[in-house]
């Protein structure tokens, strides 16, 4: 789950890179934006459940 | 691949560059302040390991940026690997020699760079500090300091402020002005913050942090006086830093540097009275630890929008970043249990995040005359989201692998009987207050 998270992290931000490189069109520019960052928040959200810790690890 | 000259830095009077130079020089009391409150809001039996460990990583970070990392991040107006992408030039890494060899280390906009750089990358390696208190080994905290100052934050200061494709993004693609960050909300607050979260994901709580029920328990700084003084030492320092910054990587002009003060003081002013107000309201007292990172939250938060607020926006600015902190600090021990003893990861990642977007929602950046000539504003929200995303996703990975991989070779946390003994007995072999016997109300909750 922690790979997971990261990876999509890292996916998440290719997106947005690409759609600033590569798209034109303003419109379609700032929903491919958006939806990296959502792949990002997802990514994040992996990464910290992966490293929550367990009751038992606290003590 | 090719070679690839970004716009350059702004050209200075001498009078300009006198000024630049005494505002750099106040820059090391912001380090001072975040050393000494570091140093308050960890345990007593850690206080003396805390605040060497500050000057350890401000040494380390100067050095390790000295001998490469200022290499790979460069200025504005100098060569830089560049990828060719739709037919535009996009700067990712600068191609200094190292050592500093070749630069002429006078009053030049480029040897300025260089000196607030040495102060701003140790400011970046001492946030991480805070969030690893009471369990992060010396020696590890100086191998970490050196990847954030040779890689991590080279790399991503390239980008906003060497002339890099972030920067760059207002010419490539019309978005604004590029990504804008005078004073280093995220090169410099971002990028340690992320850093602190990596750190205490790798380290784990402090031991007796969470109950077997998974509750956190209250393990107060040791020292509050020593965190609130922390708070105005700071204050100096990050107004020199905003101004410095602002002078040289967003080219204002010095006549600006009032209102970058005004707006700074106003951020750190709102959003200290900001969380004390919260606190009131939430536990019935005012908290003093969580109103001094409150206090530091806003002056993170003025550090990329100081030089485009208005006063009124800059207390808004503030005020929204000290209820930010309050309510992420809980959020991250209540739900995530994450245990970050002197709040680094609500205070520099998350306040510093509110900084880069306000610089779009409430900062009027043409005003300042920043960028090429001939660029609007137009899509500065959409560059500066640009800059989040690649902070999230870009920097958190690689700071959290290298520091991982540091974990394999090298054991970041303390063994349990350190831990349990203090970090200032196990590993310097005396304790910060040796006439005082105060190791038995550490462990009391009050």
């Amino acid at each position: 789950m922690k790979l997971a998270g990261f990876l999509l992290l890292v996916a998440g931000w290719a997106i947005v890179v690409a759609a600033v490189a590569l798209l034109p069109s303003a419109l379609t520019r700032v929903g491919f934006v958006l939806a990296g960052l959502a792949t990002e928040l997802l990514g994040f959200a992996l990464a910290v459940r992966s490293h929550l810790v367990l009751p038992a690890e606290g003590e | 691949m090719t070679p690839f000259v970004a716009p350059s830095l702004p050209s200075f009077s001498e009078v300009s560059a006198v000024l630049c130079l005494l505002l750099i020089f106040l820059v090391p009391f912001a380090g001072a302040g975040l050393a000494l409150i570091n140093s308050g809001l960890g345990r007593s039996r850690s206080a003396a390991h805390a605040m060497l460990g500050a000057l350890c990583v401000a040494s380390v970070a100067a050095l390790v940026y000295v001998v490469a990392g200022f290499a790979w991040q460069g200025v504005a107006g100098r060569p830089d690997h560049a990828l060719v992408v739709a037919g535009k030039t996009w700067g990712w890494i600068a191609t200094e020699p190292f050592f500093l060899r070749g630069l002429r280390l006078d009053l030049s906009p480029a040897a300025l760079v260089v000196l607030l750089q040495m102060f701003s990358v140790g400011l970046a390696g001492m946030i991480p500090l805070s969030s690893g208190a009471d369990r992060w080994r010396l020696g590890a905290t100086c191998a970490s300091t050196a990847l954030l100052a040779g890689w991590t934050y080279p790399l991503f200061a390239h980008w906003v402020w060497g002339g890099g494709w972030l920067a760059q993004l207002g010419v490539n693609c019309g978005l604004g002005r590029g990504f804008v960050d005078g004073g280093g909300s995220a090169t410099i607050q971002v990028v340690g913050g992320v850093t602190a979260l990596s750190i205490t994901w790798i380290l784990g709580p402090r031991r007796g942090k969470f109950s077997a029920e998974g509750m956190p328990a209250a393990l107060p700084g040791h020292n509050v006086v020593l965190a609130l003084l922390g708070c105005v030492f700071a204050w100096i320092g990050w107004m020199a830093l905003n101004s410095a910054g602002a002078m040289l990587f967003l080219g204002v002009e010095p006549g600006r540097v009032v209102l970058i003060a005004v707006n700074t003081i106003l951020c750190a002013a709102s959003s200290g009275l900001a969380a004390a107000v919260v606190t009131r309201v939430r536990f019935g007292r005012p908290d003093a630890s969580l109103s001094a990172n409150g206090w530091i939250a806003g002056l993170v938060a003025s550090s990329a929008a100081a030089p485009f607020l208005k006063p009124a926006s800059a207390m808004i600015v503030g005020g929204v970043a000290g209820i930010i902190v309050v309510w992420v600090a809980d959020f991250l021990e209540f739900q995530l249990a994450i245990d970050d003893p002197g709040g680094a990861v609500s205070v520099h990642a998350v306040c510093g995040l509110w900084g880069v977007l306000a610089v779009a929602l409430l900062g009027d950046v043409g005003a300042a005359g920043v960028g090429a000539p001939g660029l609007g504003t137009h899509g500065q929200w959409l560059a500066q989201l640009v800059g989040i995303a690649t902070l999230l996703g870009f920097v958190l990975p690689l700071t959290y692998g290298l520091n991982w991989l540091l974990d394999r070779v090298y054991r970041q946390r303390a063994g349990r009987e350190g831990e349990l003994q203090g970090m200032d007995l196990s590993e310097l072999g005396a304790g910060a207050y040796p006439e005082f016997d105060i190791h038995g109300d550490d462990l009391l909750q009050r």
